[in-house]
């Protein structure tokens, strides 16, 4: 075992090196990626180790970004684009959904877009407009993609490692807020057996109520089940992992048991996940349900000024409170 | 905007409009008269043979035919809409024959003349164009990309690719290769063939733009696109410009070739603007007679790309009568068949909507394939 102590955002650079050492047509390119190491130094000595030619500082456009990695991707490639902050992802918007999304669509399968697109996503870290944001319904509503979200050390230094191998194109979202949170990573772990990219993973058993969360959400959601638990209430907390497609089947089977579903997300709750969460739990489990599912999540307004997103933010009292709205159904 | 900005840009804007399809010619490199008359070049020359030059005029009839045949079937409701390329034959044969097997294509959806080019069987198109699938040829195969339908989309897919060339290190050699990127003149106003041009520039890659000027995008002419000739755009990116003579095959043919052959031997990017112009509608679906005038038309038609080529071979004694009409017939033939293979065409299978959306499975498409198959299998047999 080659277990060692990372912070999220040292795991996924990690990951970045092995998929690197093990493929070399996989090449990173995004804004600032090389010299500086990315703005979070997420692929800091990277292009030391491997060139600039494999590790790509690129024009200031993210459109660009994402074109030319499709055209790599045609040639062989195996591109992974840094898009700096979330709220710079529109303009790559048109290329990520009408053209990575349905390439292989279009060529009846004759051509895969085996790529990447890192977004690190999410607010807590006091920046100005534009840097907080979790835009993965939008990505997450166009078939062709598929979307996760990692939110912790381990899984994130895996999950990018089976996104960049996989011959769909991943949208991966990292949490940023989280960047800095330290666990155990077994470095030295084969690929194929880490925990699967596309499936949910139970992260506490209870008995009383599931929470489901995903990315920045999932730490929140844990220290309610922490605090819960104190009060005597035992919460069951699911860490979806991917976004699209949704691994559901262990969500049911939870909410079979606990009869009570709470959604947490910073995303706006207006046609959000919680909401596609929300309506196939009412399709499968209507009979098991003591309450309706509630979503505990960001407000449906722009993502506010820095010193406002405590109150934007879900936190851990915000989701106790759902938890006490649930039982009081 | 106060007054006084907005009468010049008036007044720029009447003069400009003026120049469209009347005299004089612009500048380009012109190689071939519209009387069919060789002329010589400073720096472009083709040098064909005589069953060369024989087989251009074949090319440029039997594209010309087909694109015809495939406008009459969206007439009769066979297509749900065609985008014809009429007039702009000696743009995408001369660039499509300059191609080398191992060159790259990144087209719009009119580029049914390099598609010819590239060997690749004319039905496929319309299989999109009817509504039986999206395209569905092999790109990488062909060396020809899918048609895209985003105006300018498919520019930065060929800057990327050209990258990938040279990081294949497949540049700077006779047998290097290159790739070829096109699109109109509307989409020189959209974002992404700007960054094209950029990403172009500054990795030094392998491609060539080629711009088919054809006057109009859509209803919009080129003074709602551009204040300069466009090929001198390329200066501002740092690489050259070329303005060609679009109706002028073995111009389009010298232009290309030499710029293709620039590129894989690592001298980086070329714009060529070939002007040219749309003989028809943008696509069948909208009236060019609400936007352009007959005597614009008009002086375009005195200098048809196909007129030009056989007063050449008459003007030379490279053709009698005989191939001219054989060329005639063989085209109507072609036509003829692709008509047949429309009509013939199969619907796709309702399922295969569900196929191809993933290279590795999704639960959720899986699930919603199996509950369409139920339910179109409840109905067998009911009525």
């Amino acid at each position: 075992m080659g277990t060692e102590t990372l912070t999220l955002g040292k795991a996924i650079n990690t990951g970045l090196r092995r998929a690197m050492e093990r493929d070399d047509k996989v090449i990173l390119m995004g804004e600032d990626i090389g010299k500086l190491g990315g703005v979070f130094r997420i692929t800091d000595g990277l292009q030391k180790d491997f060139g600039d030619d494999r590790v790509i500082d690129t024009p200031l456009a993210e459109a660009g970004i994402v074109g030319t990695a499709i055209g790599l991707a045609l040639r062989g490639y195996r591109p992974v684009c840094e898009i700096q902050f979330d709220g710079f992802v529109y303009p790559a918007y048109d290329q990520i959904v009408c053209q990575v999304a349905k390439m292989r669509y279009r060529s009846l399968g004759k051509v895969s877009l085996p790529m990447v697109i890192r977004i690190p996503f999410g607010g807590g870290i006091g920046a100005v407009e534009h840097h907080s944001e979790s835009p993965e319904a939008y990505f997450a509503h166009t078939a062709g993609l598929k979307v996760v979200a990692c939110s912790n050390p381990e899984d994130a230094h895996f999950m990018i490692q089976q996104a960049i191998a996989g011959d769909d194109p991943v949208i991966f979202f990292e949490p940023k807020r989280r960047y800095w949170e330290k666990g155990q990573v077994d470095v030295t772990a084969e690929l194929e057996s880490a925990y699967p990219l596309h499936k949910s993973r139970l992260v506490r058993s209870g008995s009383d109520a599931t929470l489901v969360a995903y990315g920045p959400m999932v730490r929140t959601a844990m220290d309610a089940a922490s605090a819960a638990a104190e009060e005597g209430r035992e919460l069951e907390v699911i860490d979806l992992r991917s976004i699209s497609p949704l691994d559901m089947e262990p969500i049911f089977e939870s909410v079979r048991k606990t009869g009570r579903l709470v959604v947490v997300h910073e995303a706006p709750s207006n046609v959000g996940m919680g909401a596609e969460i929300a309506a196939r739990v009412s399709e499968e489990c209507f009979y098991s349900l003591e309450a309706p599912v509630l979503r505990v999540t960001g407000y449906d307004t722009p993502y506010p000024a820095s010193r406002l997103e405590e109150e934007f933010l879900p936190d851990l009292d915000r989701v106790l409170d759902a938890v006490d709205r649930s039982f009081g159904w | 905007m106060s007054k006084g900005d907005t009468a010049p840009r008036r007044s720029a804007s009447k003069a400009a409009s003026k120049r469209v399809g009347s005299t004089p010619e612009p500048e380009y490199v012109q190689l071939l008269t519209p009387d069919g008359e060789r002329v010589e070049h400073p720096d472009y020359s083709v040098d064909f043979s005589d069953e060369e030059l024989r087989g251009l005029y074949r090319d440029l009839v039997t594209v010309r035919a087909l694109d015809a045949e495939a406008t009459a079937l969206q007439r009769q409701g066979e297509l749900g809409i065609w985008a014809s390329l009429l007039g702009q034959e000696a743009a995408q044969v001369g660039s499509g024959r300059a191609l080398r097997t191992q060159d790259m294509a990144f087209p719009t959806y009119r580029e049914h003349g390099v598609l010819y080019c590239r060997g690749i069987d004319p039905i496929m198109p319309l299989s999109l164009f009817r509504g039986v699938d999206q395209g569905g040829w092999d790109p990488i195969a062909h060396k020809f990309n899918m048609y895209t339908i985003v105006i300018g989309a498919q520019t930065l897919h060929a800057t990327g690719y050209a990258m990938g060339i040279k990081l294949d290190g497949k540049v700077g050699t006779d047998d290097g290769e290159a790739v070829i990127a096109y699109f109109g003149d509307g989409a020189t106003s959209q974002g992404d063939v700007n960054e094209a041009f950029i990403w172009a520039s500054v990795y030094n890659s392998p491609l060539v733009f080629f711009c088919q000027n054809n006057q109009y995008a859509i209803s919009e002419p080129v003074e709602r696109q551009m204040r300069i000739p466009l090929y001198q755009r390329a200066s501002g990116f740092g690489f050259p410009g070329v303005r060609v003579d679009g109706n002028d095959v073995l111009a389009c043919y010298a232009v290309t070739r030499a710029a293709l052959d620039a590129a894989r031997l690592g001298q980086g990017p070329t714009l060529i603007e070939a002007y040219t112009y749309r003989m028809g509608a943008h696509t069948t679906s909208d009236d060019p007679t609400r936007y352009r005038d007959t005597a614009e038309l008009e002086s375009w038609k005195a200098k048809d790309p196909i007129s030009r080529v056989k007063a050449l071979l008459e003007r030379e004694g490279l053709a009698d009568e005989a191939f001219f009409a054989e060329v005639a017939v063989d085209a109507r033939a072609q036509a003829n068949h692709l008509r047949e293979r429309v009509l013939s065409m199969p619907d796709p299978q309702p399922a295969s909507m569900f196929d191809h959306v993933y290279a590795e499975s999704s639960p959720l498409v899986e699930a919603q394939r199996a509950q369409f198959q139920a339910y179109a299998a409840s109905f067998e047999g009911g009525h």
